[in-house]
């Protein structure tokens, strides 16, 4: 009968004090934000999808087409092209897509390039209704970014 | 599905699962129901199946490091470890000191976020829905400074062949040693939130035993093996990486019930945090990573390398053949053999006591799958 009510009591208790804890982060600042209306800011090192490099001196991309990194992408999602440019000795990249649907960020294509002539872009807002919203033209993402 | 063989009336087949919120995954248990009772729970494997092992088996070694992480995305860094490691044992790769250190670092980080991970989802399978935002909050801190080295927030590809993808800064360090100090502060709150609460305790105490020689005959490694009282830890018992050099303890249970389970996995979340903090305050200087050929030739035989994962042994398997590519890549899990004991431990068991086991075991079921 004794032990009955001791445990009441200690049960109760720990009922209480588990209460206490809600009601003091109650009176915390809150630590979530109002996503989407608000964001937090993202570590510049995190890795979203890849992106050409825009190479401030040139004006243009850094990559010179030669096909390291579409060989090397382990789930094959990288395809590229160059073309002769006349006047040019190498081939000029004519095209670069990346189907970011298949992609898993492992980072090796950017390890890999001989001309550090990839980056990871920092956008993880991505959502979208279809798969070839995800087929990304690398290459045309960067010409709109030269100036 | 089996014909019902019942005569009595209130006998019948339950499917819990694939898309039940406490298997934690498509995981089917077929549960063979006396009314509140359940006689005979089956497991039903392989609705996330993805062949992550004949993926390996196809494609140059490097490639395979992303799939690591996609196995158990809880707790992928010592997934990531355990391959990389094996890869060096088999072809003779040195990893800088410093790399080590980092990769212990991370991992046992990535530990602490798993159990507190799997300390909330499984207040959440007994009722509880307070505790997983706390857990949350504190795991936020860790995705936060391990999302910072690594770039990833959950299926990390951070290791590489011969050392670590980027050398860890004074603002990781400072970081991570503030994380260490908060989450001591926080056991209070978990301990009055969860651990004394009387609910709980009458939820997981007594409940579900496994003997340690129920133990050992299913195979169960990690916290689930030593809350039955076997102090077996991959990282004492065959260690590997760096881990002698640093001083920590196995907490283990006693009754190998749900609640030992608990406290087993609250108690190692302080011992990882004294191993980071060794870590860092040993930190050696020099490059995190070594020269490593372009094309990795895996020597003709076999090789095996075990790492302690925060469900219990990893072990990957790798048979070479001369070349790149493995010829055979065989990966043990452990949620895998966690679970084989299920219908064992839940024969003539109250649903809800189901309901508690399968949360105590802490179950990946991609990692089951693969
Ligand atoms: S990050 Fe990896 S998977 Fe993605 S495109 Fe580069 S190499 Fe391919
Ligand atoms: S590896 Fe670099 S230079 Fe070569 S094709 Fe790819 S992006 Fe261009």
């Amino acid at each position: 009968m004794k032990r009955y009510f001791s445990d009441l009591f200690v049960g109760g208790k720990s009922l209480v004090d588990g209460l206490v804890v809600t009601l003091k982060a109650l009176c915390q600042p809150m630590v979530t934000v109002q996503y989407p209306r608000e964001e937090i800011d993202i570590t510049p090192n995190f890795r979203g999808h890849i992106d050409l490099v825009l190479d401030p001196e040139k004006n243009t991309f850094r990559c010179i087409a030669c096909g390291m990194c579409e060989r090397s992408c382990p789930s094959e999602c990288i395809q590229i092209k160059g073309k002769k440019v006349e006047g040019k000795k190498k081939k000029t990249l004519s095209l670069f897509t990346l189907d970011f649907t298949k992609c898993s960020l492992c980072g090796t294509c950017v390890e890999i390039c001989p001309t550090q002539a990839l980056e990871f872009s920092n956008e993880y807002n991505l959502a979208a209704f279809s798969r070839e919203a995800f087929h990304y033209d690398i290459l045309k993402r960067l010409e709109e970014r030269i100036i | 599905m089996r014909e019902s063989q019942f005569q009595e009336p209130n006998r019948f087949f339950l499917n819990m699962g694939p898309q039940h919120p406490s298997t934690h995954g498509v995981l089917l248990v077929v549960l063979e129901m006396d009314g509140e009772y359940v006689l005979d729970p089956q497991p039903v494997l392989g609705f996330i199946h993805r062949m992550h092992e004949k993926m390996g088996e196809s494609r140059p070694c490097q490639g395979f490091m992303p799939n690591t992480a996609r196995m158990d995305y809880v707790c992928a860094l010592p997934y990531n470890h355990g391959y990389v490691s094996l890869i060096e044992r088999k072809a003779g790769i040195e990893v800088p000191k410093r790399a080590e250190y980092i990769r212990v670092i991370t991992s046992e980080l990535n530990r602490v976020a798993s159990h507190l991970l799997w300390l909330g989802a499984y207040l959440l399978d007994l009722g509880a829905f307070t505790p997983i935002l706390y857990g949350f909050d504190d795991r936020e801190h860790i995705l936060d400074i391990l999302e910072d080295v690594t770039g990833s927030r959950l299926t990390y590809c951070y290791y590489r062949f011969g050392g670590v993808y980027r050398d860890i800064d004074d603002k990781f360090v400072e970081a991570t040693r503030a994380f260490i100090k908060r989450l001591r502060k926080r056991y209070d709150i978990y301990e009055k939130l969860v651990t004394k609460n009387i609910i709980f305790i009458k939820r997981a105490e007594n409940i579900g035993i496994i003997s340690p020689d129920m133990a050992i005959r299913y195979g169960i490694t990690g916290p689930n093996l030593r809350g039955s009282g076997i102090a077996y830890d991959i990282r004492k018992n065959e260690p590997y990486s760096v881990y002698p050099e640093f001083d920590f303890e196995v907490p283990v249970g006693e009754r190998g019930d749900c609640l030992d389970r608990y406290m087993v996995r609250v108690r190692e979340m302080e011992q990882s945090l004294r191993i980071v903090e060794q870590a860092l305050d040993t930190l050696p200087d020099g490059p995190v990573r070594s020269k490593v050929p372009k094309k990795i030739k895996l020597a003709p035989g076999d090789c095996n390398f075990a790492v302690e994962a925060a469900r219990g042994e990893l072990s990957y398997y790798l048979v070479g053949d001369g070349t790149s590519v493995p010829y055979r890549l065989k990966i043990r899990v452990p949620s895998y053999s966690n679970l084989s004991c299920l219908p064992e431990l839940g024969e003539g068991i109250l649903l809800p006591d189901l309901v508690s086991i399968m949360g105590s075991l802490d179950l990946v079921i991609p990692e089951i799958d693969r």
